[in-house]
């Protein structure tokens, strides 16, 4: 089926850390300007299809050792990562790669921004709506 | 290629904060139309409520005068009355399911707890306390007596006797055997009573003399007794050596429903008490291959010391039941299959949500199971606890089938 293109807004209300869930056809899609890039994903986590894209953004947690390979404290790195609220599955933010196993993933949305508008790409709202797998 | 335009301001409208508390469960409920989940009847063996937020009626059913006079004033400090499972369940603000959901901790109204049930499909429920679960570690028998009672009392009156699709097993305070079976002689009968339930983390053990008397009460009544694991972080010489709540999580529950099991089959109470049935709460499935496999293995040298056994301790084993949740996605699903073989799954395993704590698991975690089929699937989401807890599966089902989502609530 034909994907339709959907208008979001113009790229000047949706600067860096923006995030917005909007209902494209059948799914909800979530899309994010991650610093300046912007990604968009199905608000269906792959465990077990929780609300992710409305989950909390924090940059991933790293902990600090000195030379000695003591830990001596932990930062908020810049990579930003997603969680969801259901169960606390992590995923890159940029990437929508899971944290814990990069083999599981987000499925992303075509997003594109033309003419300084932001337009997300998705399959008509009429299809039927698949059954995803909790173990994918 | 069909270019539609979305408002940006219904966008705005639909920024995720500001969404209201319905749609946490929206994919949920999408979940379980996709799979036709309404259609056949589901029992929740596990879901949680949040006593304490409710503490103000609860405390007027304490019956010991002393006690109750403590907290009449302030209910409330009952709460801080209570050993504490500590432990930061939201990993530090992650799991955040904004205002206008009860959280992670349980849900305080009755008829969010019901929607929030038809949304993801299920029938009924048996619920369990929150902060109460800690209950059995309080270090004043009394107290652990006075608003166990007060708790089931309250329960009965508030939930049971009003909500149909509401069960529950009751708070057993198994510190004091004979209050305990002066619960199950006063409420066994109760409506929406299904069962009694020992919390895990404990100091007394279950083949003490005392307890006789109450699993008789139970096996005579054919009221199932339950173990619901917990953790032990602050207490516990072994835990404390733990730096994370991953790791004591981990270990926790499944250890203190260990301990149990193993009391309960190595001292010969499933041959005492033969049609007495044992149900295992939230410790998930992989440890139950541990316990078979070493039980046995240990039996082998020692059946001495477990004279009463006729049988393997993994025969045993087999006849008890098990809430599914927290199930384990091992990265190759053939593992998992191998659990439900060594435990007899398919008739023994009851689908947990665990809603809405933290690690809660939807029917649809056991219905998309490749290595079961329809039938199997329908006994582990409802059946099997239906059949258990001597409900009219039959005719629950005959009323649901071909029911859709939109009817449910
Ligand atoms: S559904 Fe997202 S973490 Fe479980």
């Amino acid at each position: 089926m034909d994907p339709r293109e959907y208008t979001v807004c113009p790229i000047t209300e949706f600067p860096e850390g923006s995030r917005l869930l909007v209902r494209v056809g059948d799914e909800e899609v979530g899309i994010f300007n991650v610093g300046g890039q912007i990604v968009a994903y199905k608000n269906r986590c792959a465990h077990q299809g929780g609300p992710v894209c409305r989950g909390r953004i924090l940059g991933r947690w790293v902990e600090d050792l000195n030379s000695a390979k003591e830990v001596i404290g932990g930062h908020h790195s810049s990579d930003m990562d997603l969680v969801c609220p259901w169960h606390g599955w992590e995923y890159d933010l940029l990437t929508g790669k899971n944290i814990a196993d990069p083999s599981i993933s987000l499925k992303a949305v075509d997003v594109v921004v033309r003419d300084g508008v932001i337009y997300v790409r998705a399959e008509s709202a009429t299809r039927t709506p698949e059954v995803v797998p909790a173990h994918e | 290629m069909t270019v539609e335009h979305l408002d940006a301001r219904t966008a705005e409208a639909l920024i995720v904060d500001m969404r209201p508390r319905e749609d946490l469960l929206a994919n949920a409920r999408r979940e379980a139309a996709m799979r036709g989940l309404h259609s056949f009847p589901i029992f929740d063996v596990d879901c949680h409520i949040i006593e304490t937020m409710r503490l103000k009626e609860i405390v007027p059913y304490i019956s010991n005068e002393a006690i109750r006079d403590r907290y009449e004033t302030v209910p409330e400090s009952a709460a801080l009355n209570l050993p504490s499972a500590y432990g930061d369940k939201d990993v530090a603000g992650r799991i955040y399911r904004d205002e206008h959901v009860p959280g992670t901790r349980g849900v305080p109204r009755v008829e969010d707890l019901l929607n929030d049930m038809g949304t993801m499909g299920i029938n009924h429920a048996c619920i369990f306390p929150t902060p109460m679960l800690a209950l059995g570690e309080h270090p004043e028998v009394e107290v652990e007596v006075a608003l166990g009672q007060a708790y089931n009392r309250w329960l009965v009156d508030h939930y049971l006797t009003e909500n149909p699709r509401l069960r529950a097993m009751l708070y057993l305070p198994f510190n004091d055997p004979k209050a305990a079976l002066r619960e199950v002689v006063e409420l066994g009968d109760k409506p929406g009573v299904v069962g009694f339930l020992v919390t895990s983390v404990r100091r007394t053990p279950v083949y003490h003399n005392a307890f006789m008397p109450v699993y008789a009460a139970l096996e005579e009544r054919g009221l199932p007794i339950g173990f619901h694991g917990g953790v032990n972080w602050t207490k516990s010489s072994a835990s404390n050596q733990l730096n994370r709540f991953l790791t004591v999580h981990a270990l926790d529950f499944p250890l203190y429903n260990l301990i149990h099991l193993f009391n309960i089959i190595i001292n010969g109470l499933p041959e005492r008490f033969p049609r007495l049935k044992w149900l295992f709460y939230e410790a998930g499935l992989a440890w139950l291959a541990f316990a078979a496999m070493r039980l046995d293995h240990e039996y082998m040298m020692r059946p001495s010391e477990a004279p009463q056994l006729k049988r393997k301790p993994s025969e045993y084993l087999r006849e008890m039941y098990f809430g599914t949740q927290p199930m384990e996605y091992p990265s190759k699903m053939e593992h998992l299959e191998m659990l439900f073989d060594i435990v007899n799954g398919p008739s023994q395993f009851l689908y947990a949500s665990d809603y809405p704590h933290w690690d809660f698991d939807l029917p649809s975690k056991i219905y998309d199971l490749p290595f079961l089929n329809e039938a199997e699937k329908r006994q582990v989401l409802g059946k099997n606890a239906y059949t258990l807890f001597n409900l009219p599966y039959d005719e629950i089902s005959a009323s649901l089938s071909g029911t859709t989502a939109t009817e449910v609530n």
